[in-house]
C-alpha cells in the first residue's frame, strides 16, 4: 500500500468550515466534474498540483494535532478525492493509527472498491448534494442525480456519519420545494444528522480570470446571508 | 500583627511581613462558574460614562489633546483635586485638577516637553523654564556621558526608541500592597530596611539604596498627602472593597502622576479585589450590581489616564497607549485557577463601558483554565477585540503565580523583579550595514566596523553569515552599554520614587533588549541560502537593492528551513548581548516585540534581500511578513511558536487577524475554535497573541470615515488602540496585514 503518490492542489492549515472543530484541510488536485458554480477551477486538471507520500502529509497534519482538541481533525476536499482514493486511505489509516478524526469532503458521483475501502476509515463524510433534480445534476454538474443518491445510500448502509451540503444559487435551488426534498433525502438515510446550506459566492473569479476561462455562473448574484437564514428556518420547520 | 481591617481574613504570613501573594493565596475563592451572575451597566454608570464619552470626542475635536497645564511640573501633590463627576462618582482621584487635562512633565527631558506642548499650540511655562535651568534631566544626564558610536547608532536608528528623553516606564508598582497594608506599615518596613543597610560596607550599591530607600519613603510620605486632598486618609489598611480598589488607584495615580514611562502597568488587580468583594459580600454591605460598579468606576479611571508626548512619539507608538496592563486569570502553583468572579467583572468592563484599548486586559492562559472562562474570554475577544492572551504555562514555572505584565509581553514577579526597558534594534537594518561593511545607505552614514563591501555577483549564505556575525557581535556590545548609560542616568535624575517603594528594597533587574524586522531577516537569509540573491549597487557603490531569483521558504508557512534561522537568530543576538555586562547586574532579556513602530523601522529601512521594498513596514512583533503565507493560519502560529521563550523572556509578539466567517459558521462555533486554537498554540509552547476577529472591510471604512467609529478598538502589538489614533500610515499598515479569511 505504501509508497502511492497523492497530488495535492494545496493545504489549509486552519480549516473551520469543513467538517467539526478546528480542521486541517487537503484540497486534492483533480475532479471528474465541471460544476458551473465551481470554486476551485485551479484543482479540476488532473495533472498539477504536488506530489506528495501519504506519510509526508501525515506528517505534515500531526504538526497541528495540539489545535485539533476532542472535535478537530483532518479534512480531504478537492478537486474530488475519491479520485485518488487509495492515497486518501492510506492517509486516514495514518491518521487514524495516530487517534485523530477523519473527514471526506466529496460530491459521492464515484463509487468503487477502493472508494468502500477508504470510506471504511472515513469518520464523517460531507456529501456535497448539488441539485435534488436530475435536470439541474445534468445541466448543471455533468452527472445525473443517481450517482450521489446511490452514494449516499451506501454511507446509509455503513452507517458513516454525514453532513449534506449544498450551495443555494439563486433562482436555481434558493426553493422551499428544494429544502423539502433535501430534508427527504436526509430523513430516508439516517445516517445524515447534519444539513449545511452554503450561500453561492464569486470570489473564485480572479482564478477563472488568471486560469483564461470563463466562469459560467459569473452573471449569477452572490446568495445573501438572509436567504440562507430563511431556508435554514425552513429546514428547522420541516424537522418538527 | 494583627489589624482590625482585616477581620474576617485568614491569618498567614502576610500578616507579618509584606506579601501580598500570600494573602492572596490563603483568602481568595476561584470561581469556576460561567459569566451569567454579571450584571451590566447602572444607570448611574451609564451617565458618568456618557460624560466621560462627551469629553473624549471633545478630546478628538482638538486634535487629540484636550487641555494641558503647562505650568505646573506633574507630581504626587502639585494639582488641586480634580474630578470627573464629583457627585456620581465612586473611584476618585485625576492625573491633575481637570478629567483629561495633560501634566508637563519635564524631568525625562526638557527638549520633550517643549515640543509636546507647541505640537498642540501651547507653551511650556516660564516657572517650568526656570525651574529646570539649573536641574538636570534624564536626557542632559545621557547625552553627557553617550559616546561617539552610541550617538551615530541612535541617529541611523539602528539602534532605536531609546527611553533617553522620557521615563523609562516598565516598573509595575505593587499598588496592592498599599489597601492590604495601608502606607504607614509600608513606611515602617521601609526604615527598618534602610536601618539594616548600616550594617554593610558603605560601597557605591550601598549608598545609592540608602539614598533611594530616603526617597521612596519621602514619596510614600507624598502619597498620602495626595489622598488627603481627596479626603482619604490611606495610612491603615482599606476596611472594604470600595477602599481597597480606591487605595490601590491612588497607589498607581501617585505613580502616573510622578513618572510618564511609555508603559505604566497595573499589575494583577482583580483578583486581589475580589477577596474585599466576597468579605463584604459576607457582610451583606455590597450587591454584585454595586461590585461592578466599582470595577466600572476604577476601569473609567484608568481609561482616563493620559500622558503628554511629541507627533514623534506618536509616530513610533501610535495611538496614544499607557499601557495599563491588567494580568486576569492564570493559575496558582497548587493548580487552583486564579479566576475569579471580578475577573469576570474587569472583562465586563468591556461590555458595561463598552470596547476600549486600556487597561490592556490580559488573559494569562493556561491549558488548565476553566472551560467556561476560556470561552467567555473568546467572546470578548470576538466581541471586542480589545484583549490580549499570554502563556501562563510557560511563565508559571518561571516567575510563579503573582507575576504581572508590564507593557505589551513584559513577565516580572509583581514588587521582587523590575526592568530596565531597552526598546529595540533594527535587526534587518544590521543585515544591509553588514553587506555593505559598515555603511547605512538609508541615512547614508558610516557605522560599526569598516570592510569592503561584499562584492559578490551572487550572495553566499555562509559568507554573510559570517559577516553578519561580525555586526551582531558589535551591535550587541554597543546596544548593552547604550542601556547602561540610560539607565545609570533614569536611576540619578528620574528615580521612580512611588513605583520602587512598592517593590521589596532588594529587586531582582532585567534589562530588556529588543529586536526589529525578525521576520524581514528570517526570509532574507532563506532567499540568500535557497534561491539565487544578486546584490545590485547605486552610484556611491553601496548595495542598495537586490534581484532575487528563484523560490525560498518563507517564516510562516511553519517550513522548518526558514523557522530555524529566525529561532537562531534570536538565540545567537541574545547569546551576544550576555558577553557584556549590564548596569546593577541586571539580567539580559530580549524580546521580539515592536510595537507599532515597525512602520517607522521599515521607513527606515532599506531594501531586503526577501522582496521587502525600501521604506516598507515590518511586520510587527514576530509576525510573518504581510501575505506571504500560503497555508493558512496555524501554519503561520506554528512559525512564530517555535521561537523560544527561552531566548526571548521578554516575550514573543504576535498580532492574528482573522475574519469571523474564518472562524467558523456560528458564533458559538466561533468561540468553540477560538479557544481550541489558543489551547493549540500555547501547548506549542507560544508565548503572546493578539486577537483580532473582523473584516478589512471594516477598517477600510474607519480609515475612510474616522468619526464614525470612534471606538473601533484593534490589538495591534501586545497592546490595543483606537483605530482612529494611530497615523495614516499606521492605519494602511494595519489594513495591508494578513486577514486569515475563509477559503
Amino acid at each position: 500500500m505504501s509508497g502511492i503518490v497523492g497530488k495535492v492542489h494545496s493545504i489549509q492549515s486552519m480549516g473551520t468550515l469543513d467538517g467539526p472543530g478546528v480542521r486541517f484541510v487537503v484540497f486534492m488536485q483533480g475532479c471528474n466534474l465541471r460544476c458551473k458554480c465551481c470554486h476551485n477551477p485551479d484543482t479540476w486538471n488532473m495533472d498539477g498540483g504536488v506530489e506528495y507520500s501519504a506519510e509526508e502529509l501525515c506528517k505534515k497534519a500531526l504538526r497541528y494535532r495540539e489545535y485539533f482538541s476532542d472535535e478537530g481533525g483532518v479534512t480531504v476536499s478537492g478537486g474530488e478525492p475519491l479520485l485518488q482514493a487509495e492515497f486518501v486511505n492510506e492517509l486516514f489509516c495514518r491518521l487514524h493509527k495516530e487517534g485523530i478524526h477523519t473527514c471526506l469532503d466529496t460530491s459521492g458521483s464515484l463509487l468503487n472498491d477502493a472508494i468502500k475501502r477508504l470510506l471504511q476509515n472515513t469518520d464523517r463524510v460531507l456529501l456535497d448534494i448539488k441539485y435534488t433534480t436530475d435536470e439541474q445534476y445534468i445541466d448543471n454538474v455533468g452527472c445525473s442525480l443517481a450517482a450521489p443518491l446511490a452514494f449516499l445510500a451506501y454511507l446509509n448502509e455503513q452507517k458513516i456519519p454525514t453532513t449534506l451540503r449544498q450551495v443555494i444559487i439563486e433562482g436555481i435551488n434558493d426553493n422551499e420545494e428544494n429544502v423539502f426534498t433535501l430534508k427527504e433525502i436526509a430523513h430516508n438515510n439516517t445516517c445524515v444528522d447534519k444539513i449545511e446550506l452554503l450561500p453561492f459566492r464569486k470570489i473564485c473569479q480572479t482564478k477563472y480570470d488568471a486560469m483564461k476561462i470563463t466562469f459560467p455562473f459569473a452573471d449569477v448574484p452572490e446568495t445573501k446571508a438572509e436567504a440562507i437564514e430563511k431556508l435554514n428556518k425552513l429546514l428547522d420547520k420541516h424537522t418538527k | 500583627m494583627k489589624h482590625e481591617n482585616w477581620n474576617g481574613f485568614t491569618d498567614g504570613i502576610w500578616q507579618d511581613e509584606i506579601n501580598v501573594r500570600d494573602f492572596i493565596q490563603k483568602n481568595y475563592k476561584e470561581y469556576k462558574g460561567d459569566d451569567s451572575f454579571l450584571s451590566g451597566a447602572t444607570e448611574r454608570t451609564k451617565g458618568v460614562m456618557k460624560k466621560l464619552e462627551e469629553l473624549f470626542a471633545l478630546e478628538r475635536q482638538r486634535g487629540g489633546v484636550l487641555d494641558i497645564d503647562t505650568d505646573t511640573v506633574s507630581s504626587l501633590t502639585n494639582y488641586a483635586p480634580g474630578y470627573l463627576d464629583k457627585e456620581n462618582e465612586i473611584i476618585v482621584g485625576l492625573q491633575t485638577d481637570s478629567p483629561l487635562k495633560r501634566g508637563v512633565n519635564p524631568f525625562g527631558g526638557m527638549r520633550m516637553a517643549r515640543q509636546a506642548c507647541e505640537a498642540y499650540g501651547y507653551k511650556l511655562g516660564d516657572s517650568v523654564e526656570e525651574d529646570f535651568r539649573y536641574r538636570t534631566t534624564h536626557n542632559d544626564g545621557v547625552f553627557r556621558a553617550y559616546t561617539e558610536e552610541m550617538r551615530r547608532a541612535r541617529k541611523c536608528h539602528v539602534i532605536t526608541g531609546l527611553p533617553d528623553a522620557y521615563g523609562r516606564g516598565r516598573i509595575i508598582g505593587d499598588y496592592r500592597r498599599v489597601a492590604l497594608y495601608g502606607v504607614d506599615r509600608l513606611i515602617e518596613e521601609k526604615n527598618n530596611d534602610k536601618d539594616k543597610l548600616a550594617q554593610k560596607d558603605y560601597d557605591a550599591e550601598t549608598i545609592r539604596l540608602s539614598e533611594e530607600l530616603y526617597r521612596q519613603i519621602l514619596f510614600l510620605g507624598y502619597l498620602k498627602q495626595m489622598a488627603q486632598m481627596y479626603g482619604f486618609d490611606i495610612s491603615q489598611p482599606a476596611s472594604n472593597a470600595k477602599e481597597a480598589v480606591q487605595w490601590t488607584y491612588f497607589a498607581y495615580l501617585g505613580a502616573i502622576k510622578e513618572q510618564n514611562g511609555a508603559a505604566m502597568s497595573l499589575g494583577r488587580v482583580s483578583t486581589f479585589f475580589d477577596i474585599y468583594i466576597e468579605r463584604d459580600f459576607e457582610k451583606g454591605i455590597l450587591t454584585e450590581e454595586g461590585a461592578q460598579e466599582l470595577m466600572d468606576d476604577f476601569v473609567m479611571k484608568l481609561r482616563m489616564a493620559r500622558h503628554l508626548r511629541t507627533p514623534e512619539y506618536n509616530e513610533l507608538f501610535g495611538g496614544d497607549p499607557m499601557w495599563i496592563t491588567e494580568a486576569v486569570g492564570g493559575m496558582g502553583e497548587d493548580a487552583r485557577t486564579l479566576v475569579t468572579k471580578n475577573s469576570y467583572r474587569i472583562l465586563n468592563t468591556l461590555y458595561t463601558l463598552g470596547s476600549s484599548p486600556e487597561p490592556n486586559l490580559t488573559i494569562l492562559w493556561s491549558k488548565q483554565l476553566p472551560e467556561s472562562f476560556k470561552k467567555f474570554c473568546a467572546k470578548v475577544s470576538a466581541d471586542t477585540d480589545s484583549i490580549q492572551y499570554e502563556n501562563d504555562d510557560i511563565m508559571r514555572p518561571i516567575y510563579g503565580d503573582d507575576y504581572a505584565i508590564a507593557c505589551c509581553v513584559s513577565a516580572m514577579k509583581i514588587g521582587k523583579q523590575m526592568q530596565f526597558f531597552g526598546a529595540r534594534c533594527n535587526l534587518a537594518k544590521l543585515l544591509l550595514i553588514a553587506i555593505n561593511g559598515g555603511y547605512d545607505t538609508t541615512s547614508k552614514m558610516h557605522i560599526g566596523p569598516q570592510m569592503p563591501v561584499m562584492d559578490m555577483k551572487t550572495l553566499d549564505f555562509d559568507a554573510v553569515m559570517k559577516r553578519f556575525d561580525i555586526y551582531i557581535s558589535w551591535l550587541s556590545k554597543l546596544y548593552v552599554n547604550t542601556m547602561n548609560v540610560i539607565h545609570y542616568m533614569h536611576d540619578k535624575y528620574a528615580y521612580e520614587k512611588t513605583q520602587m517603594a512598592l517593590h521589596d528594597t532588594q529587586v531582582e533587574r532585567f534589562m530588556a533588549f529588543g529586536i526589529a524586522g525578525l521576520s524581514v531577516v528570517a526570509d532574507s537569509l532563506s532567499a540568500i541560502r535557497y534561491a539565487k540573491v544578486k546584490p545590485v549597487k547605486n552610484e556611491d557603490g553601496y548595495i542598495s537593492s537586490f534581484e532575487t531569483e528563484g523560490e525560498f521558504p518563507k517564516y510562516g508557512n511553519d517550513d522548518d528551513r526558514v523557522d530555524t534561522i529566525a529561532r537562531d537568530m534570536a538565540h545567537k543576538f541574545i547569546t551576544e548581548l550576555r558577553k557584556t555586562k549590564t548596569y546593577r547586574e541586571a539580567i539580559h532579556t530580549l524580546s521580539v516585540l515592536t510595537i507599532t513602530s515597525n512602520v517607522m523601522y521599515g521607513k527606515n529601512t532599506g531594501e531586503t534581500p526577501d522582496g521587502r521594498k525600501e521604506a516598507q513596514p515590518f511586520a510587527p512583533g514576530a509576525n510573518p511578513m504581510h501575505n506571504r503565507e500560503e497555508n493558512g493560519a496555524l501554519a503561520s502560529l506554528n512559525s512564530v511558536a517555535k521561537i523560544s521563550y527561552d531566548d526571548c523572556r521578554d516575550g514573543v509578539s504576535n498580532t492574528f487577524s482573522i475574519t469571523p466567517e474564518a472562524l467558523g459558521r456560528t458564533k458559538d462555533a466561533r468561540i468553540g475554535n477560538l479557544v481550541t486554537i489558543l489551547d493549540g498554540y500555547f501547548a506549542k509552547k507560544a508565548h503572546h497573541i493578539n486577537v483580532n476577529v473582523l473584516n478589512r472591510e471594516t477598517l477600510m471604512k474607519a480609515y475612510e470615515n474616522p468619526e464614525a467609529y470612534p471606538n473601533l478598538t484593534i490589538r495591534v502589538s501586545g497592546y490595543a488602540v483606537n483605530f482612529h489614533k494611530l497615523s495614516r500610515e499606521q492605519q494602511r499598515e494595519v489594513i495591508s496585514r494578513t486577514f486569515h479569511e475563509s477559503v
